[in-house]
């Protein structure tokens, strides 16, 4: 059984072009762009977040 | 348990396992065997996702976790969203885009072969050793509160797992997830509102969350820098951040999951789902172990939670040690529930000063009530040198099985074997897809049809099952299991993490300067896990950054590589 030094795969299936991934919509109605969509879920962790500090403080 | 408990339990668990393998018969295709139904959406996805991480030890020691040390813990999850988000970033599109099968098949593309086979030996190894452990830990917990064999529990749920993960691959995870999370959700929701309207007719919500505030248990978020401290906001948020590229970015059980959604826009969403959801979940869970503790300053709760222990070092107390601390402690509980309703009274009539009075009291009554269950402890030690004499793990199950009505008990116990069964079928989908994609098709035998490596796929998935049942069940024979498997992969983790960091963000280094990098590290680990004295913990560090700065020395010394590092460029 000898490993095979090139890369190339038999089993390869088709691969999709990186810009067409890259740039698919997000097809949600109140963010557009992926962007977005990460800003939305880093907001929501900060918010996450200030809602567990307001939780300490208010019953320490 | 009763008879309608079984009805809820075998009726949960076998329905939804049947169901899955129905829908999923004589499919022979190995794409739809190892990545699923190609048109599954994104809310599928996230559900997957959650219910691959969520074990079965998540729903029964969380709330026992938040019961003892508070909600501390959700500080672990700190790092997710962001990691899960350079995930969809980064990880997810070149995955999609070279249409994998596994993670590893990516450093085949970007590095070498050589290198693909190390990172999926190295997923093996680790995942293979903790394959047991996912239906160990719960069934040790549940064997024993319940009275069941452990063996027989530990081969039926086994079985259950393999027979359907084998007959219907990834589409059967994916399905049956859905409704085991459903099954989970359930019983936890069920849980949290049964504990609520069993708290004592007097006690608002927001004197509840007094009374567990006045005993720290919702000091959710510490900022503090010091690195002696088990949880706080930075460690959560860094080693969170690595575990969780770690966990998500590069082991199969996870990847597996999301590579599979109908378009690139289902998997970035199924994945979002999680960065949203996670923290609040665990917050939720462990909220329900604090509002156990408050239920439990008004109700006398065992003095020892684990009643097999208990009872079994009771038996052997020649001096009736034990019944005498249990007496004691139910003495200093009855004085500590006085202080509590006078503490709460001070608070209604406003005055500060009293209640400050009973507070401080009432705390150190819990202090001493705590120092009672420490001495128990020492006694069961004594009594027995091998007994288990961390009870954390036991709080939750034991509230479920004295205060929660029949029928209820069956949909909770239904939960924590859906958790077993949803983890671990996620992870002997993704050894047997490794296996064969990794290993059989790409070094064994190269030229065959699909309908042969989804045999050969099944055949993979039965024995990594085998492997797992035989671990379970001689799992009782290694001293402290669930560290040693955590110990096992963070040994691993750091330099795997490596391989794909160093995949994806430098394109100067290539296979060979990688690979080699990849086994000295992994080397300097084991190294210094003999001999230094260190937090397991760092090790995962360690390893990924020694990876990357030899990547990086190998690669200037032997010079530029020219080599398949075009996966990463856009055509």
């Amino acid at each position: 059984m000898k490993l095979r030094d090139d890369t190339s795969d038999p089993h390869a299936g088709p691969t999709e072009p990186a810009g067409a991934s890259g740039d698919q919509a997000t097809g949600l109605p109140w963010f557009s762009t992926w962007r977005a969509v990460y800003v939305f879920v880093f907001v929501s962790f900060v918010v996450w977040v200030g809602l567990l500090v307001a939780l300490t403080v208010t019953f320490s | 348990m009763s008879l309608l408990d079984f009805v809820v339990l075998i009726g949960s668990m076998v329905g939804i396992a049947v169901y899955g393998m129905w829908r999923t018969r004589g499919h022979q295709n190995l794409s739809a065997y190892l990545k699923g139904d190609p048109n599954v959406k994104w809310a599928a996805i996230g559900i997957s996702v959650m219910a691959t991480q969520a074990s079965a030890i998540t729903f029964i020691s969380t709330p026992g976790q938040g019961y003892q040390d508070g909600l501390g813990f959700v500080q672990n999850y700190f790092g997710m969203p962001l990691a899960l988000i350079i995930i969809a970033v980064v990880f997810l599109p070149m995955y999609r885009r070279l249409n994998v099968y596994t993670a590893y098949e990516f450093l085949g593309h970007r590095f070498d072969n050589k290198t693909r086979l190390l990172g999926a030996a190295l997923f093996l190894l680790q995942r293979g050793l903790a394959a047991g452990i996912t239906i160990y830990a719960p069934a040790i917990i549940l064997s024993t509160m319940l009275g069941w064999r452990l063996d027989v529990t530990i081969i039926l749920s086994g079985l259950l797992v393999i027979i359907y993960t084998v007959t219907g691959g990834s589409e059967a995870v994916t399905l049956t997830q859905k409704y085991q999370l459903a099954v989970i959700f359930g019983g936890m929701v069920t849980a949290f509102a049964v504990l609520l309207m069993r708290l004592p007719a007097h006690l608002s919500l927001t004197d509840a969350l007094t009374v567990a505030g006045g005993f720290k248990k919702l000091q959710a978020v510490d900022f503090s820098l010091d690195v002696k401290r088990r949880y706080t906001f930075w460690s959560g948020l860094l080693g969170g951040l690595f575990l969780s590229l770690s966990y998500f970015g590069t082991d199969q059980s996870q990847v597996q999951r999301y590579i599979s959604g109908a378009s690139l826009r289902e998997s970035r969403l199924g994945l979002m789902f999680n960065a949203v959801f996670k923290i609040p979940m665990q917050f939720f869970i462990l909220l329900l172990g604090c509002l156990i503790f408050v239920f439990y300053q008004f109700e006398r709760p065992p003095v020892f939670f684990n009643e097999a222990a208990w009872s079994r070092g009771a038996n052997h107390d020649p001096g009736e040690q034990l019944r005498s601390l249990e007496q004691k402690f139910t003495a200093i509980h009855a004085e500590k529930e006085q202080l509590i309703h006078a503490w709460l009274d001070a608070k209604h009539a406003g005055d500060r000063q009293a209640e400050a009075a009973a507070r401080a009291q009432a705390q150190a009554a819990l202090e001493r009530s705590e120092a009672v269950r420490a001495e128990v402890k020492t006694a069961l030690l004594s009594a027995d040198p091998r007994a288990k004499t961390n009870d954390t793990d036991y709080v939750f199950i034991t509230f479920v099985m004295d205060h929660l009505p029949h029928g209820v008990i069956g949909l909770l116990v239904a939960a924590f074997f859906a958790a077993a069964l949803s983890s671990k079928a996620a992870e002997l989908n993704a050894l047997g897809s490794t296996t064969t994609i990794d290993f059989y098709r790409h070094v064994i035998k190269r030229e065959a049809t699909d309908a042969h490596y989804v045999t050969a796929s099944k055949w993979f998935t039965f024995l990594w099952g085998l492997v797992a049942l035989a671990f379970a069940l001689f799992a009782n024979l290694v001293e402290n299991l669930i560290q040693a498997v955590n110990i096992v992969g963070s040994v691993f983790y750091g330099v795997v993490l490596a391989l794909f960091l160093v995949a994806f963000f430098i394109r100067r280094v290539g296979g060979t300067a990688v690979f080699w990098a990849a086994l000295a590290a992994q080397a300097l680990v084991f190294i210094l896990y003999f001999s230094l004295n260190i937090s397991y913990l760092w090790f995962n560090f360690i390893g990924c950054a020694a990876c990357v700065l030899f990547s990086l020395l190998i690669q200037a010394a032997i010079g530029p590589t020219i080599g398949p590092t075009e996966v990463l460029s856009a055509p």
